[in-house]
């Protein structure tokens, strides 16, 4: 088991005719994820390496039967790509996107959330989602991702941050600990899924024995997260919140990450975390080696 | 991108948003001349991205040209809260009846847009919002809907606004949403929103966020360019397009995505230094984008020491380390470099750098993100 995606998710990648869609896209083939198609209006009937190309979400839909989509497009065609894929039917969406203005992506939301209840959006400005061993979308680097053990304990991941999470991977990859998922859900102001929404998921997973989880400043995610594990998950977590020393008001880089007046501190998120019975970690190490702690118990 | 007050104003008037006829001024001179086709009395404001203007004094009103010239010549060079002053606005001012607030922002929490409106304005919000939280009116808005004109006016009778400003003030919250929207504002606030003896309703003042991912659709937005709140360095990084913030730490930091240079900041910090940037040099970063971000940091005077911390995803090792190799030919850096390589192609990158034959001062490589702290710390100090 796994949440989101497995060995059964048929993908297909809209943009696979771009650099990045291409780069990204086969790299998510090589490590074995089933991608069945490319999307690239205007060029269908060509094929990328032996991938299809299609002209509509809907032809490829038709055609391979595909039930998940990586949208590697630029900003402006972001949004249209993501109805697009819901309008189709596919029922997760992986937008790696940076830079998407945020009335947009409030509108894509809503919507989403109104007319297409079945799609979930992961993203936008996010790694993607591995399952180790079974499927990788994204820009995550699949190597560096330890692939579930038999019988567990294994720990699922949710990450606000790229190279957080590759450095989270990475962290457990170093001691051998098996991941279950490993979830980015990506910066942005308004991501399609948040933190509770995979919290709940890992918490349901009998494969998932544990959770990690990394956040950053800005916003309330982390706070809405500590309040959902203290009601819901009895899987025991430890966690990492980033920009401790990140001053007010600027934005650090990703657009939601910023400390408005005495909001959203990274310090705040900390200690609503230790409360829920969260292991916190001073940097993403230490959140490594509490991890180890914790799975060293079960 | 902030806005100044002047610029937030010009903003408004695309959208039809009514506000005081005014212009800016950068010298005395200059403040003469827009006082006089503003029409006496004028209203001299110090430009600068913080609060509380008034009561530091960058705030005048003035009758004449002998006191245009003496509140323009004080304001200008004014420090306010560490914010130099460089420009003026001169507007006519206004008779005041009442002072109202409306401000719209993304709620992320609901994920949907949030209005608040107050008849007590003219105050900062938050102070509103914890001596008599009843006087604000909070609406969410669907960013599919919008928000209608019925709706707008709903929020006005709700905040208790007195019936001759209705009609006006329903009008400014319905623009002000339309330039909040199309406008890709993340914050779009008027306080105070006044009501004239003569029942008009108009905007004394702007403070407008524009959010910078939707600059490709918005040509009018380079008049805003220029004037700026960015330091030298910080300006230097802009040109090279590169996510840089200045702080004023010893240890200058280079690191690939948000999240890891935020966290290189905090580790650096555990282990008793301090950062004196943050530096974000995304991902796919090639050699150029290294060379240049190292350029960004010899130019700071304080960096004492450099921590280069990368964990290879789409960026790869070999073109960052070739990215440090061209750098130390083209410039000549100040401050040895510590840097920890992990993910994609890191052992070419490491290879790389040895093969550069760079002495160990200069340069040393350090395996965990904790031990280059230490390391980049203990050479600053």
């Amino acid at each position: 088991m796994a949440i989101f995606v497995d060995e059964n998710t048929k993908v297909i990648v809209q943009g696979l005719t771009g650099g990045q869609g291409k780069y990204h896209g086969l790299r998510n083939r090589d490590y074995g994820t089933q991608v069945v198609g490319g999307v690239t209006p205007g060029k269908g009937g060509q094929d990328v390496e032996g991938i299809p190309i299609f002209n509509s979400v809907a032809e490829a839909v038709e055609a391979t039967g595909a039930n998940a989509s990586f949208a590697a497009v630029p900003p402006k065609f972001a949004s249209g790509a993501i109805m697009e894929a819901a309008e189709a039917g596919i029922g997760f969406v992986v937008c790696i996107t940076e830079g998407i203005p945020a009335q947009d992506e409030a509108k894509v939301f809503n919507r989403l959330v109104r007319d297409f209840p079945g799609t979930r959006l992961l993203g936008p400005n996010c790694p993607g989602i591995i399952s180790p061993g079974k499927c990788n979308i994204g820009i995550t680097a699949g190597e560096i991702a330890q692939n579930p053990t038999a019988g567990g304990p294994n720990v699922g991941i949710v990450s606000r941050s790229g190279t957080l999470t590759y450095q989270a991977l990475y962290e457990l990859k170093q001691r051998g600990i098996g991941v279950s998922t490993c979830v980015g859900i990506g910066g942005d102001p308004v991501p399609g899924t948040n933190f509770i929404d995979c919290l709940s998921e890992f918490q349901n997973d009998p494969e998932t024995h544990a959770i990690m989880m990394l956040g950053e400043i800005g916003g309330s995610a982390e706070e809405e997260a500590a309040e959902y594990i203290a009601a819901n998950v009895t899987k025991p977590m430890s966690a990492y919140i980033a920009g401790v020393t990140a001053p007010a008001g600027k934005k650090m880089g990703h657009a939601g990450a910023i400390v408005s007046g005495n909001k959203g501190t990274a310090q705040g998120k900390m200690d609503a975390l230790a409360a829920a019975g969260v292991k916190v970690g001073l940097n993403p190490t230490e959140a490594g080696e509490l991890m180890a702690e914790i799975v060293a118990a079960l | 991108m902030d806005l100044f007050e002047y610029q937030g104003k010009q903003y408004f008037a695309r959208y039809d948003i009514p506000v005081s006829p005014g212009g800016p001024a950068d010298t005395v001179d200059e403040a003469v001349k827009e006082a006089a086709s503003a029409g006496y009395p004028v209203v001299v404001k110090a430009q600068v991205q913080v609060g509380g203007r008034g009561k530091a004094g960058g705030i005048k009103l003035a009758d004449n040209e002998a006191e245009v010239r003496e509140h323009a010549g004080n304001i200008l060079g004014m420090d306010i809260k560490g914010h130099v002053v460089r420009r003026l606005w001169v507007e006519a001012a206004s008779d005041i009846d009442e002072e109202y607030y409306v401000s719209f922002t993304l709620d992320r929490s609901e994920k949907k847009h949030l209005m608040m409106l107050s008849r007590e304005g003219g105050v900062e919000i938050e102070v509103v919002a914890e001596e008599n939280p009843d006087a604000i009116v909070k609406l969410h808005i669907d960013p599919v809907d919008g928000l209608s004109e019925a709706v707008a006016r709903q929020a006005c009778i709700e905040a208790k606004l007195p019936e001759r400003a209705i009609d006006g003030a329903t009008d400014i919250l319905v623009k002000l949403y339309r330039c909040y929207d199309e406008g890709d504002c993340d914050l779009a606030e008027i306080n105070p929103l006044i009501l004239k003896p003569t029942g008009e309703v108009h905007a004394l003042d702007a403070k407008v966020t524009l959010d910078g991912n939707a600059e490709f659709r918005h040509p009018e937005w380079d008049a805003f360019r220029g004037l700026t709140e960015m330091d030298d360095r910080e300006k230097m990084a802009a040109e090279k397009d590169l996510q840089y913030i200045g702080l004023d730490g010893t240890v200058g930091i280079i690191a690939n995505g948000a999240g890891l240079a935020m966290s290189t900041l905090d580790v650096v910090n555990q282990v008793g230094g301090s950062a004196a940037n943050f530096l974000d040099i995304g991902g796919g970063a090639n050699a150029d984008v290294m060379a240049g971000a190292l350029e960004v940091i010899n130019f700071d005077e304080n960096v004492k020491s450099i921590f280069i911390n990368i964990f290879g995803g789409i960026t790869r090792g070999e073109e960052v380390a070739k990215g440090i190799v061209e750098a130390m030919g083209r410039v000549d850096l100040k401050a040895p470099i510590v840097i920890r390589l992990d993910g994609t192609n890191a052992e070419e990158g490491r290879q790389i750098l040895l093969d550069a034959g760079i002495p160990e001062d200069k340069l040393r490589s350090e395996p965990t993100m904790l031990e280059a702290a230490r390391a980049a710390v203990a050479l600053a100090s």
